[in-house]
C-alpha cells in the first residue's frame, strides 16, 4: 500500500433542520468548500468518490448517493455508497483511503450527509434502534439511549464510574463548541445543569446524549505525487483500523481483556471482557490503528483525539477502548482534566458530536476534517478562533463508532 | 453501585420546562404567492410538503421461529451448541464461536439483573408505554444475556444482581414482549 493523503475538507454548518436546502447542495456546500483549499485541483483529475449517509429511511430515497454524486458534476466517475451505521463516516473515509491507498486512484472525494429532520425526534429514535435487532431488541422500546444507559450502568457497577463524571464529558465538549462556529449547540454548563436536565433513560439526560441534525462533510484524499501538487500544508493517514461486534448488546462475549502494548494482563486480573462495559470492536480498531503508525503508548503519543461521543457515557467507555487510560479509570480520566485542551490528551477538542451535532453519514468526516485542521495548524483560519488549536498538534486520533459498538473505525492522522 | 432515582430530585418545572404541545398537523395548503420577478425565487421560503408512510412487513422469525412458538407456550427458550456446548441467553442456531450447530433448551424462569435502566423516552412506537424499566438477564453457565422489560417495580427497587423471574403474555403478539420479568417472589 502506498502512502495517502488528505489535501482538503469541508463541513456544512450543522443545524436542526436544513429546510432551505437539499441534501446535494448540503453536501455542494461542504465540498465547495474542500475545493477552496486546493485551487490548483481540476475536475479532471478527481477519479471518484465514496458517498456516506446511514438511513434510507430519513430522506425516503433510496440510491441517494448518486444524487450527490451528479449535483456534484462527479458522473460519469466511479462512486458507491459504504454503510455502517454511525460508523458511516469512519468506513466511508477509510474506503476512501484504500481506493487511494491500492493505487487505484490518484485523488478520491469521500462525501456524506443526513437529513435527521425529516422526521420528528421520536420516529428518528425509531428509524436509528431499527439499526438493532428487530426481531430480539427493537420491541422491547427501540431506543438506543436506552441500551446506551443499560452499558454505563454496568460500567458504573464494574468501575464505581459516577453520573458527575459523566457530566464532566458534556460539560468540556460543550464549552468547547463555543469556539466552534460549525458547531450546533454551544453551551456554558455546569455539572448541575446536565444532571438536572430531563432525564432520558437513567443515568442519561438529555444533556448525556447527541442530538439529531441536518449536515454533511466532504474530504478530499490523495497520492503523494498528488498531495505535492495540491496543498502546502498535507495530512498523512499514517494508521487505519477497523472492528466489529455482535448486533445484539445480549450476545457480547465475558473473556479476556484484548492488550495493547503498554497493558499486561496483571492490569486486569477477574475482569470480564468486554461484557456490556466495554467496546471489543474499538480495542481492535485501536490496536490495528496503533501497530500500522506505530504507537507504542498512546497517551503520550496522540495530540489530541476526536471520538464519537454520541453518549457522554461512550465516551468514557472510548478513552479505555483507546487505551487513553485503563480500563476502568475513563471516569477519573475526564474528572482529573486529562481529556480537557490543555490537559494529557485533549478529547473532542471541536466539541464532539454532543455539541456538533450527529448527522450521521457527515459525523466521522466531519472529525477527519476538524482533524485535518488541527494538524494544519489551521484551526483558526476555520474557525475565526485559535482558542481549539491544539498547539503543535503532530498526530491525532479519530474514532467513528455504530450500534451498540457494532463497527468501530479508528484512524491516525499526521502533519508532514 | 448505582444511586438509582436521580429523576425524582428535580423539580417538575426543571424537567419538564413549560412549551405548547407541537403536533404535526399543517394546514393543507393549495398555492403559495409568487414573484413576477424571477429573479426573486432563489430567496424563496422553502416548500415543506407532509408525505405518509406506512408499510406491513411479512417479516419472518425463520430458524429462530420455535423461540417465539415457545413463549406463546410460557417457555422461554436459549441454545447450546452441539460441538463446543456453548449456552446462549438469547437464542442462535450457529454458534459464535465454533460455528457448530446449536440445540434448543428451556432456559430456567429464574435469572439475575445483569444491568438495567429506566426510559424516560422512546421511539415513537412505544412513548406511550414510557417510563418502563429495561433489563438484561443473566444465567449461571449461559455464556450470553437476554433483553427484557422488568414490571412492577420502581426504579428504586431494581439493583444488578437481583433476582428475576419470567412471566409470559396470556394472549400472545408473537414478538419478543410477549415473555417479560418480575421481581422474583421469595423461594419457600
Amino acid at each position: 500500500m502506498r502512502p495517502v493523503y488528505m489535501v482538503a475538507g469541508g463541513v456544512s454548518k450543522f443545524a436542526k433542520a436544513r429546510p432551505t436546502v437539499t441534501f446535494q447542495q448540503m453536501v455542494a456546500e461542504a465540498f465547495d468548500a474542500a475545493l477552496a483549499q486546493v485551487p490548483a485541483l481540476t475536475p479532471e483529475q478527481i477519479d471518484g468518490s465514496v458517498a456516506s449517509y446511514f438511513s434510507d429511511h430519513f430522506q425516503r430515497q433510496l440510491m441517494a448517493g448518486i444524487m450527490v454524486q451528479d449535483y456534484l458534476g462527479l458522473c460519469p466517475k466511479p462512486s458507491k455508497r459504504v454503510e455502517g451505521g454511525g460508523a458511516t463516516g469512519g468506513l466511508c473515509f477509510q474506503t476512501a483511503w484504500e481506493a487511494v491507498a491500492s493505487g487505484r486512484m490518484e485523488v478520491c472525494v469521500a462525501y456524506g450527509f443526513e437529513t435527521m429532520s425529516r422526521v420528528n425526534t421520536w420516529k428518528g429514535n425509531e428509524f436509528i434502534a431499527l439499526a438493532s435487532d428487530v426481531s430480539f431488541d427493537f420491541p422491547l422500546g427501540g431506543f438506543y439511549t436506552g441500551y446506551y444507559a443499560m452499558m454505563v450502568v454496568r460500567h458504573m457497577h464494574e468501575f464505581g464510574t459516577t453520573v458527575e463524571q459523566l457530566a464532566r464529558v458534556s460539560v468540556k465538549n460543550h464549552r468547547n463548541a463555543c469556539h466552534n462556529p460549525y458547531a450546533q449547540k454551544r453551551l456554558r454548563l455546569t455539572i448541575e445543569d446536565v444532571r438536572a436536565a430531563p432525564m432520558v433513560a437513567y443515568p442519561l439526560t438529555l444533556l448525556d446524549v447527541c442530538v439529531m441534525s441536518d449536515g454533511a462533510a466532504a474530504c478530499i484524499l490523495a497520492s503523494e505525487e498528488m498531495a505535492a501538487k495540491l496543498t502546502d500544508a498535507p495530512v498523512r493517514i499514517t494508521g487505519v483500523g477497523t472492528g466489529t461486534d455482535t448486533m445484539r448488546m445480549a450476545d457480547r462475549p465475558h473473556g479476556e481483556v484484548l492488550l495493547l502494548p503498554h497493558e499486561s494482563p496483571a492490569d486486569y486480573k477477574g475482569l470480564k471482557y468486554p461484557g456490556v462495559h466495554s467496546f471489543r470492536a474499538g480495542r481492535t480498531a485501536a490496536i490495528q490503528a496503533y501497530k500500522m503508525a506505530g504507537v507504542t503508548n498512546p497517551p503520550r503519543e496522540l495530540d489530541f483525539v476526536e471520538l464519537h461521543d454520541a453518549y457522554t457515557s461512550s465516551e468514557i467507555q472510548t478513552y479505555e477502548d483507546l487505551g487513553l487510560c485503563r480500563y476502568g479509570e475513563g471516569g477519573s480520566f475526564v474528572e482529573s482534566g486529562k481529556a480537557d485542551l490543555g490537559g494529557l490528551v485533549p478529547v473532542n477538542p471541536s466539541g464532539g458530536l454532543l455539541a456538533c451535532g450527529h448527522p450521521v453519514g457527515a459525523t466521522g468526516l466531519m472529525q477527519a476534517v476538524f482533524a485535518f485542521w488541527q494538524l494544519q495548524g489551521r484551526i483558526g483560519t476555520h474557525f475565526g478562533d485559535s482558542t481549539l488549536q491544539v498547539p503543535k498538534a503532530r498526530r491525532g486520533l479519530i474514532h467513528s463508532h455504530a450500534g451498540t459498538g457494532t463497527y468501530i473505525t479508528v484512524t491516525i492522522m499526521e502533519a508532514v | 453501585m448505582v444511586d438509582p432515582q436521580p429523576a425524582s430530585e428535580q423539580s417538575p418545572e426543571r424537567r419538564h420546562p413549560p412549551r405548547l404541545e407541537e403536533t404535526e398537523e399543517g394546514a393543507v395548503l393549495f398555492n403559495v404567492p409568487f414573484p413576477s420577478d424571477l429573479s426573486q425565487l432563489k430567496g424563496m421560503s422553502p416548500i415543506i410538503a407532509k408525505w405518509p408512510y406506512q408499510i406491513n412487513y411479512i417479516h419472518s422469525y425463520g430458524q429462530d421461529s420455535p423461540f417465539f412458538a415457545g413463549l406463546a407456550n410460557k417457555k422461554l427458550l436459549g441454545t447450546r451448541c452441539s460441538r463446543c456446548g456453548t449456552a446462549y441467553g438469547t437464542p442462535r442456531l450457529r454458534c459464535m464461536g465454533c460455528g457448530g450447530e446449536c440445540d434448543w433448551f428451556e432456559l430456567p424462569r429464574r435469572g439475575r439483573v445483569h444491568t438495567w435502566t429506566t426510559c424516560y423516552f422512546s421511539g415513537e412506537a412505544y412513548l406511550d408505554e414510557t417510563p418502563f424499566h429495561l433489563i438484561l438477564v443473566e444465567w449461571e453457565n449461559v455464556a450470553t444475556l437476554f433483553l427484557s422489560r422488568l414490571v412492577g417495580c420502581e426504579s428504586a427497587d431494581i439493583s444488578i444482581g437481583m433476582q428475576v423471574e419470567a412471566r409470559f403474555r396470556r394472549n400472545s403478539k408473537f414478538n419478543v414482549a410477549d415473555v417479560y420479568f418480575v421481581r422474583a417472589p421469595k423461594q419457600t
